[in-house]
């Protein structure tokens, strides 16, 4: 699904920050991705949404080289990842239920085909009671669900997750991680990138660790 | 893979199915299963109206409509007018009778006019008599004047039947041959000069026009990014759902199209209020110098149908001229975002 193959990146004239990247995503496979603050994790990530292009090397994505895509061909790949960001990102005119429904409206699909799905996710991460609710009046473990909702609503191939587990309790953190591993069950490949290792523990996975800019891989 | 509906509720627990057969509960909700009113709905627009400049993109494209439409009107009215006053300059021949010393100028005259009344393609040859010709001189020389006194020459006004091509040549020989004090004006140098006139007033217009749209176009492209700028975080929002540029800049467009539509429809509306009441404005007007001088130039001051559909066309125009610059702004600045 995912192939980097020596894949480096620098920003501007500055340090590379991610060296020699070579690893392999499989289809329905589940990993975290760990590392020490600053170690490029969230630039990893860029790349895979194809936010970032590498400065060498060859990324493969969906068996398509990204070197070689258009605009549209970017978001049209965009559309089979979900991405759940550090600082959330939600629309502040939207209400919950028009963030998480977002996906399914860009895709130009009828309001009635996907309202029930939004409910019952929304409900199901625990806003129920907040659909109608603007997120500047959210908490932020809220705001952190209704971010997770809205990357998985329209089960994406691949799930890249910053922190995802960041802002909430030990309990919807598990919550949400039984999430992700039932969405990997029915065919999404997850990335989870994170400095819980509380979380990890929680589930056999691989890790992939970012350290100075190299990738370590533990089965 | 089948894409229908992956998560429901049932019985209390979270069900996925990827596919028909995939069946399965993901969480027990058991007593914390929310029993909400399912009121959600998508009411607001991806780009918030609010956050656009519109009331003043509003303005500035009434005023750019305006002062086009007003531009145009004139550039009309004064062409309409040019061209009647040309066509009956055109229409005319004026032939003047010089005094001269040892020949009766009245005599002169009638052979002149009769000359001109056998000529073909002439349809009306009117004389004028002293009086009248005192009464051209009025303005100049005062009231109360005794031509005799003065060797004033006689003019004799001939109409020409409309398409006729007259041998000016022949007609002036004919003419001196009856008279040879008498000349032949055929008004070809007023009707130049009222050419050059007409040419330079909608020269000048066409001019101002061009620079109504192209401060138009900048306007729009500063409202434009500055709403882009304002947007942005909506605009990479939209990016990570896999919108591309062309739906977001749709999103933006229709937004920039309604505005122009609406600031060309209050500029326009204006401006063809203006013309309609131009005529009550020129009658308040008449009688006095200005009001007489605008007469003169611009002749009943009303704009034909033909002009109010001229202004109205216009204004659509500067409509789809704002959305135009607003979707060329638009697709820059994604670019830049990219």
């Amino acid at each position: 699904m995912v192939r980097f193959e020596n894949v480096g990146l620098r920003y501007g004239l500055g340090p590379e920050i991610l060296r020699d990247l070579s690893f392999l995503i499989p289809a329905h496979s589940f990993q975290f991705l760990t590392g020490p603050s600053g170690a490029g994790k969230t630039s990893l990530l860029r790349l895979l949404f194809l936010s970032l292009r590498p400065t060498r090397g060859l990324v493969t994505l969906f068996g398509n080289d990204v070197s070689l895509l258009g605009k549209d061909d970017i978001a049209d790949l965009r559309k089979r990842i979900g991405i759940v960001l550090q600082d959330f990102r939600l629309l502040d005119h939207m209400t919950t239920y028009e963030n998480v429904a977002l996906p399914f409206r860009v895709m130009g699909r009828e309001e009635a085909s996907y309202r029930k799905e939004v409910i019952d996710l929304l409900k199901w991460v625990g806003l129920g009671e907040r659909m109608d609710a603007l997120p500047p009046i959210l908490s932020g473990g809220e705001k952190q669900r209704a971010a997770i909702a809205r990357a998985v609503i329209s089960r994406p191939q691949l799930l890249l997750a910053d922190e995802p587990t960041g802002n909430v309790d030990p309990t919807l953190g598990r919550r949400l991680l039984r999430l992700f591993i039932e969405l990997n069950k029915s065919g999404t490949a997850v990335i989870i990138a994170t400095h819980d290792i509380t979380l990890m523990d929680q589930y056999d996975a691989r890790r992939l660790v970012l350290h100075q800019g190299r990738l370590h891989i533990y089965e | 893979m089948t894409r229908g509906g992956w998560c429901c509720i049932r019985d209390g627990c979270i069900f996925m199915s990827r596919t028909p057969d995939q069946h399965g509960p993901l969480v027990d909700l058991g007593h914390e299963r929310p029993q909400v009113p399912a009121r959600a709905r998508n009411l607001s627009p991806i780009v918030p109206r609010a956050s656009i400049a519109g009331r003043a993109l509003v303005a500035v494209v009434a005023i750019m409509t305006f002062l086009a439409s007003i531009t145009t009107g004139t550039v009309l009215l004064v062409r309409a007018s040019a061209a009647e006053w040309q066509s009956e300059v055109g229409s005319e021949i004026t032939i003047q009778v010089r005094p001269v010393a040892g020949r009766d100028l009245e005599r002169d005259v009638a052979a002149v006019t009769e000359a001109m009344r056998a000529q073909s393609g002439i349809v009306e040859v009117r004389p004028f008599t002293k009086a009248e010709s005192a009464k051209l001189l009025e303005p100049w020389l005062g009231s109360g004047l005794a031509l005799d006194d003065l060797p004033v020459p006689r003019v004799i006004v001939a109409r020409v039947q409309p398409g006729t091509a007259l041998d000016l040549a022949a007609l002036r020989t004919k003419v001196t041959q009856a008279a040879p004090t008498a000349s032949v004006d055929d008004h070809r140098a007023w009707i130049e000069r009222m050419r050059s006139m007409t040419g330079a007033t909608v020269f000048a217009g066409i001019g101002i026009l061009a620079l109504v749209i192209i401060a138009t176009i900048i306007s729009v492209s500063f409202a434009t990014r500055g709403a882009m700028a304002a947007n942005r975080p909506i605009v990479e929002v939209l990016h990570f759902v896999g919108a591309g540029d062309r739906y977001i800049a749709n999103r933006f467009f229709r937004h920039f199209l309604r505005l122009g539509l609406q600031g060309g429809v209050i500029g326009g509306g204006i401006a063809m209020l203006l013309f309609g009441f131009s005529e009550s404005i020129a009658a308040w007007f008449s009688g006095t110098p200005v009001g007489d001088q605008f007469a003169a130039l611009l002749g009943t001051f009303s704009l034909r149908p033909s002009g109010y559909l001229a202004l109205a066309a216009q204004a659509v125009l500067i409509a789809g001229i704002t959305a135009w610059a607003s979707r060329r702004t638009l697709f820059a600045t994604l670019d830049d975002i990219d």
